[in-house]
């Protein structure tokens, strides 16, 4: 074989491992790039602000989500936690006789800490019927994606809880220097769970406790607390997700959230966390969940029925994990 | 002289710029056993992948019966008559033994429905023939690691093959079992059959092997009659270089004593264990396969809860409740499957390393980076782990260096008492002679080894005392003067 031959080989497969490292990210920059040129609205401050707004709540839910994933997991009641944490924490912040508990409205920070308590402790009994009890992920979450969306509508009566206080909206509505809230504090949630999994021993755990759970047992590695303390974030992140929803919309609905949990998976499994746990990265989850909401973005603006949107989300999840399995292939 | 069975010269095989295998050469004559030797890397899992039709060579020649072939696809060599025993076992756990044996080659009846008499029938009979006491009827899920192993011999035989690969099969068999195995593989033998023997175990290769050939940096180095051949020699050819001794023992043991077990139940079955282990000794546990090894371990470990009996450290009563504990209080772990309770193959050779040592490698709940760059680095150069970078994922690594990254985490936590089990399984023969080295150098340096081991002559050559155990119970504590592969082989059956 002649060096020239060695030379090419050695840049085609350069080229094949640099498309298959930042895919998505390619993906991304693709889809900016082709919008940016097909619709001049696009690229305007607006819609990126617009863009950033929308990714912000599915985000939240998809950090949360990358942690229960790392460890092999898989968190489905995230959608049915952001209406519970919605209605309780709207309904100490709400200025309507009927809808609100006695005395309220209390302190925005008050209806805030109560319902990321409700959130925290969704997560929690999640973290213990499945660390504890070994109930599969899938069966437990499943569980309470139906029962925290039963106490919702236990709790508001089935109506929304509605007029809440301009404190609490801020969330929802505030900016900072022209940042939304809701990107804001996506953005702190980010930087927060980069943080966690790459420096933090907490990190290094979740990665072995996901990689080998028995390894890291032996290794000394309390393998339970670990799986509780992932869906005790899941559950946590998601009464955040709730609760800046209802500030946003100005009012708690029963309803909200729903089929949320399936945008958080997308973006974790677009963002090259693999399924199997202990492989994946929250920068890879920030770049699916922004390539969601671009691709949506998008469609809206060149007028695609939102029909048609569902159809390439889906064929976005499958072509992702495609590649990931391509990768996995090879090495 | 008739046609060979399987002949092979040539073989190539180069993944992207790495050559696997420049040149495979293996000649396999009718009713005989041929060993196929070399250590890690030596290109044999390539060689046997392309004689089995999992991959394409890139060049040379492949005759069966001294015509050429070419396997496209696994079911071209089967069809040839070539059929392999794999290292890993590929069980279907809720289906019965018989249904196993012939997955997808089910005996049809009445409208292509299974049938399950015949198919029962035909997997007793083999079963029989092969003196495997295993209904055919049992659940996989119910048979133990070795039962499953000899279910996969039977069913790799029940292809009628010619040619038969043996890849490690003893590699979870005790002596009991290993023995049946041998019988089998003596009437294969009679009846004309070629078996082709990879092992690791040289004193299982010099038992029933007619003939060796080696591999070495994926290529043939020689080939020829196991009795022209001696077992240095033969170690010599794999390595590549002469090695003085096969086992490294420097240590003196002391009267001091570190452990001291008294009467440990555990897991329901394993009873009265009570042993004492000292410093400066290596402790063997021989036993087969299911004898309560490595439960006795896991108890000491605190991986399983108290049933009675005490444990003493350094004369100072102990029950740990957690391996968290248990490492706190000086002791390591070295499980016996690397792959499944050892590493965490998904994380890289600095990670690993790390794991059991993350508090003491942090500041509050911030790692600290540079002391885990330095605790790897350290332990590569300690154990002259060979990797590129500690950045690289532990799956990369062969078998040895892998063992030596668990053993790197281990020593980082600067034990007192190192528990083994199985420290040398699936490693090749230098790299195994490393391993001996930090055993040695451990216990010379005061430490305490405890160490489960299969292989007789690992025991013989490496323990100072051993305690034999026999379903769930101490059959015998012999010195290093009162061993012999005799009385340990009679004690533990």
């Amino acid at each position: 074989m002649t060096a020239q031959t060695d030379k090419q080989r050695d840049a085609r497969a350069m080229a094949t491992e640099f498309a298959q490292k930042y895919g998505i990210l390619l993906a991304l920059v693709l889809v900016c790039v082709i919008l940016t040129f097909a619709n001049e609205y696009f690229l305007t401050g607006r819609n990126i602000i617009n863009v950033l707004r929308q990714t912000a709540i599915n985000g939240i839910l998809a950090i949360g989500m990358t942690f229960v994933i790392l460890t092999r997991g898989i968190d489905l009641s995230v959608g049915s936690v952001v209406a519970l944490a919605g209605v309780v924490s709207a309904s100490l912040a709400t200025t309507s006789t009927t809808a609100g508990i006695a005395g309220a409205p209390y302190p925005a920070l008050l209806a805030l800490l109560a319902g990321l308590i409700v959130g925290v402790a969704a997560g929690w009994v999640n973290g213990i019927i499945v660390s504890r009890y070994r109930v599969p992920a899938f069966v437990a979450t499943l569980g309470m994606l139906s029962a925290a969306r039963g106490l919702t509508l236990l709790y508001a009566g089935g109506k929304p809880v509605p007029a809440l206080t301009d404190g609490y909206r801020y969330i929802g509505t505030g900016d900072i220097l022209g940042v939304p809230m809701p990107v804001v504090i996506f953005a702190a949630v980010f930087f927060v769970a980069l943080w966690v999994l790459s420096q933090s021993r907490f990190g290094r755990q979740v990665y072995a406790a996901g990689g080998n759970p028995h390894a890291a047992r032996v290794s000394g590695i309390n393998v339970n607390r670990v799986k509780l303390m992932v869906y005790v974030i899941s559950g946590g992140l998601a009464g955040l997700a709730g609760m800046i929803l209802a500030a946003r919309t100005g009012s708690a609905l029963t309803q909200a959230g729903i089929a949320y949990e399936l945008d958080a998976i997308a973006a974790v499994v677009i963002g090259g966390t693999s399924l199997s746990g202990g492989v994946g990265k929250v920068t890879g989850t920030l770049i699916g969940a922004l390539l969601i909401a671009v691709v949506n973005n998008g469609l809206d603006l060149m007028g695609v029925e939102s029909y048609y949107q569902q159809v390439i989300k889906g064929g976005l999840i499958v072509a992702a994990v495609m590649l990931d399995q391509a990768r996995h292939k090879q090495s | 002289m008739a046609d060979a069975l399987l002949e092979v010269n040539g073989l190539r095989k180069q993944f992207g710029g790495v050559v696997a295998l420049s040149n495979g050469r293996f000649v396999l004559q009718p009713g005989s056993v041929h060993a196929l030797c070399g250590g890690n890397g030596a290109g044999k899992s390539t060689f046997l992948t392309i004689v089995m039709g999992i991959q394409d060579r890139d060049g040379g020649v492949i005759r069966r019966n001294g015509k050429e072939v070419h396997f496209e696809k696994p079911s071209d060599a089967l069809d040839a008559g070539i059929s392999i025993i794999e290292q890993e076992l590929s069980p279907v756990p809720a289906m019965s033994v018989a249904e196993n044996i012939y997955l997808g080659r089910e005996p049809a009846g009445f409208l292509g429905r299974i049938d399950f008499a015949t198919m029962n029938k035909n997997a007793q009979a083999l079963l029989d023939e092969l003196h495997f006491d295993i209904s055919a009827k049992s659940l996989m899920m119910d048979l133990t690691v070795a039962e499953l192993q000899l279910v996969e011999i039977a069913k790799a035989l029940s292809y009628d093959a010619e040619v038969i690969i043996m890849d490690e099969p003893t590699s979870a068999l005790g002596e009991a079992e290993a023995d049946q195995l041998f019988a089998a593989i003596e009437r294969l033998k009679a009846a004309g059959k070629g078996i082709i023997y990879v092992s690791h175990r040289l004193s299982e290769i010099f038992r029933i092997a007619d003939s060796y050939t080696v591999f070495r940096d994926g290529a043939f180095v020689g080939d020829g009659a196991i009795a022209d051949v001696t077992r240095e020699s033969l170690i010599q050819m794999i390595v590549g270089r002469p090695l003085t001794e096969e086992f490294i023992k420097e240590n003196t043991p002391t009267e001091e004593v570190t452990l001291k077990v008294q009467d440990l139940n555990t897991r329901g079955w394993v009873r009265d264990i009570s042993f004492e282990a000292r410093r400066g000794e290596i402790l063997a546990f021989y036993g087969l396969m299911g004898s309560g090894r490595s439960e006795v371990f896991e108890r000491l470990f605190g991986m399983s809860p108290n049933e009675g009996g005490t444990i003493s450290l350094f004369g100072q009563a102990v029950d740990f409740a957690s391996p968290k504990q248990a490492i706190d209080g000086g002791l390591a772990f070295v499980t016996e499957d690397r792959k499944g309770t050892g590493l965490v193959l998904s994380g890289d050779v600095r990670a690993n390393i790390c794991l059991a040592q993350l508090e003491q490698l942090s500041r509050g709940q911030a790692m600290q980076s540079r002391l885990e760059a330095d605790a790897a680095q350290k332990m590569i150069e300690m154990f002259g782990i060979k990797t590129a970078s500690d950045r690289l994922e532990v799956s990369g690594l062969s078998g040895g260096n892998q063992q030596k990254v668990v053993l790197g985490r281990w020593f980082l936590t600067n034990p007192k008492v190192l528990l083994l089990d199985e420290p040398t399984r699936g490693v090749d023969v230098g790299a195994k002679r490393e391993i001996y080295r930090i055993m040695s150098d451990f216990a010379a340096a005061g430490g305490t080894v405890i160490m489960i081991s299969s292989e007789t002559d690992e025991v013989l050559g490496m323990a100072d005392r051993v305690v034999v155990l026999r379903d769930g119970r101490i059959s015998g504590t012999l010195d290093r003067a009162q061993l012999s592969a005799e009385t340990l082989v009679h004690l533990a059956a």
